[in-house]
């Protein structure tokens, strides 16, 4: 083998494009990327280490922030610190669970809709406007206050919601990517409409529907908590964030008990949006440059 | 030729599109047959209804479009088949490559992948075993070093290279006929040469009949059999390749070939045809040519001139016979 090897490289990467365009954004992105770790951790073990348990009452009420209790007690003698933390287990699965029932019933309706159009495409895009036509968070309201509060129906509530934000983005995207030329190639060697559907059309137009999920995981956080602090959706002795608020908003004085629950969902909130925003990023062309 | 009935035989087809402003006539009454083993060239500027004919053939036109008349492929009627009929038959015994490589792909697939899906299809075999047979197809088109760079992604080819990806899908499942739409227009001159070559070999070893629908006449003069040349919709005419380039007898043949520039005749000018094609929103009264036609005479204005026969080929024109000044100055 000579040291000047003529074999060309077959499988040569394709370019190293620069996915961060600033220092600004790779901060972020990664600040964004600690958080949802840290969150995600104390998710799954909060368990074995937190100081004491969210319902216990442990020593005075309403005492301020200290090494004891990071941040103070509530009119419960509840350590707030530790129900703060719990409230990750509460709210992030739903979140998820959210997102990811939307996702699949959006991508499900919207696809169809896209792909075969007529009678299909009218129903379900008619629904859609229905339901984009109510500002969400009333519409989540009412859904979750129709079908009575609790976590459970809160969640069903801000599926009705999200479904149709993806239904539409899925639905262009498949409209786009179907008068392909590799579409009719593949038409061409006798594949079903659903084969071509499944493994030609819905691989390319998804990934719009991923940045958005990302972006759209901060927004349903702070939906599920909206939704229990107006006791729509956890209730009261169990430690979701929402619910938290609304028993601090009653003590003035005692800041801690609703500020810790504050940073808690303002820091899932930032973390969803800057991954997010990373994730266009990388992966959207249409945001490069 | 033989007395066998041809393999795909178009009778009379007419391709509609229904655009906004009301509807474009693409294919006005095309009659083509091909036999078993043949490769036949279909000619024509753009919008003569080349393409739209032989995707009307295979069910492959937009919803806009309808097709009227007769398709028979070994017997069978296309145009009114049941889409799973169809299925069958693309891929499976018609197989098609397109015009452009770089987009005829999908870009997230895995070459072996993108073939062995078109023997899955139509073929009860495990997929392992429908890789190892892209990676035969592969090799059948000649592509170098095909088990390792079956594994290789669309956009790690070249243009020539994802055109032999193209062929070898659509002989995956050992077709009877292979539709080839402009299969050279997108490729490098040197490249063109070598997916010709490959076209001209597979046709010898595998007795493939081969559509081959192209705007360029260099490339029919080296492998097609017999030549149709459309115009506006219709066969202006159609014959064996020796007399269509040697004694074209419609001046819209003898007018392709003098805009060819020549390589044994290196001092003679080129002379383009003047005019546009017609558009076919309107039906065009009498001969379609006749506006461009130098040899026009009243009578081609009024009605359509009817194929028949000169020599071996076929001939729609109203001043036949030509003089035959005209046809040696197209020499």
């Amino acid at each position: 083998m000579s040291l000047l090897s003529t074999e060309p490289r077959l499988l040569a990467p394709v370019s190293q494009r620069s996915t961060w365009k600033s220092p600004w954004k790779r901060v972020t992105v990664i600040a964004g990327l600690i958080v949802a770790a840290f969150w995600l951790i104390v998710l799954i073990t909060l368990p074995w280490w937190a100081p004491y348990k969210p319902l216990e009452a442990v020593g005075t009420r309403l005492q301020p922030p200290s090494w004891h209790h990071l941040f103070g007690t509530d009119a419960l003698s509840r350590d707030v610190f530790t129900r703060t933390l719990y409230g990750a287990r509460q709210t992030l699965p739903v979140s998820v669970a959210v997102i990811v029932c939307a996702v699949a019933i959006g991508t499900i309706l919207g696809s169809l809709a896209g792909f075969f159009g007529g009678w299909i495409e009218s129903v379900v895009m008619r629904l859609v406007d229905v339901t984009l036509a109510f500002p969400p968070i009333f519409l989540a309201m009412a859904v979750a206050a129709a079908l009575g509060p609790g976590l459970r129906n809160a969640f069903f509530a801000m599926v009705i919601v999200w479904w149709p934000i993806y239904a539409r983005l899925i639905r262009g995207q498949v409209q786009a990517v179907k008068h392909r030329d590799h579409i009719q190639a593949a038409e061409s060697i006798g594949a079903t409409r659903w084969r071509i559907l499944r493994k030609h059309v819905l691989p390319l137009s998804f990934t719009p529907a991923l940045i958005n999920a990302t972006l759209d995981l901060g927004q349903v956080v702070i939906l599920t908590a909206t939704l229990s602090f107006l006791g729509l959706g956890a209730k009261p002795p169990s430690p979701e964030w929402g619910a938290m608020i609304t028993e601090g908003a009653d003590f003035f004085y005692q800041w801690w008990i609703a500020v810790a629950p504050g940073i808690a969902i303002l820091t899932v909130g930032m973390a969803f949006n800057f991954l997010g925003d990373g994730l266009r990023e990388a992966l959207d062309v249409r945001a490069k440059r | 030729m033989t007395s066998a009935p041809p393999l795909l035989e178009i009778r009379d087809l007419h391709v509609r599109f229904a655009v906004r402003s009301g509807q474009v006539h693409a294919v006005r009454g095309l009659d083509l047959a091909v036999q078993r083993g043949e490769v036949a060239a279909v000619v024509g500027e753009s919008g003569s209804g080349k393409s739209a004919s032989m995707l009307a053939a295979l069910g492959l036109l937009d919803v806009n479009a309808t097709a009227t008349g007769s398709v028979r492929f070994d017997g069978r009627e296309l145009l009114q088949a049941a889409p799973s009929v169809l299925r069958g038959i693309r891929g499976g015994r018609i197989g098609m490559i397109f015009q452009d490589p770089m987009t005829s792909l999908n870009p997230v697939l895995e070459i072996r992948r993108q073939i062995a899906e078109a023997v899955i299809t139509h073929q009860r075999v495990s997929p392992r075993r429908a890789e190892s047979r892209a990676v035969e197809l592969l090799e059948l088109v000649s592509f170098p070093d095909a088990a390792r760079r079956a594994r290789s992604y669309p956009h790690e080819l070249s243009g020539g290279m994802r055109q032999r990806v193209m062929i070898a899908m659509a002989l995956a499942n050992d077709p009877d006929i292979l539709i080839a739409d402009e299969p050279t227009t997108a490729l490098d001159v040197t490249v063109q040469a070598q997916i010709l070559d490959l076209l001209r070999s597979l046709r010898q070893s595998r007795e493939l009949a081969i559509i081959l629908i192209t705007h360029d006449l260099g490339v029919v003069a080296g492998l097609a059999d017999s030549v149709h040349v459309m115009y506006a919709g219709r066969i202006a005419e159609s014959g064996p390749v020796v007399d269509i380039f040697h004694r074209p007898q419609h001046p819209y043949t003898a007018g392709l070939l003098a805009s060819l520039p020549r390589l044994d005749l290196p001092d003679r000018e080129l002379t383009p045809i003047g005019g546009i094609p017609p558009r076919l929103y309107e039906e065009p009264v009498g001969c379609a040519f006749a506006p461009r036609c130098q040899y026009a005479i009243a009578a081609c204005s009024e009605s359509e001139p009817m194929l028949q026969h000169v020599n071996e080929s076929l001939v729609a024109c109203g001043v036949l016979p030509m003089e035959e000044t005209t046809t040696e100055a197209s020499r």
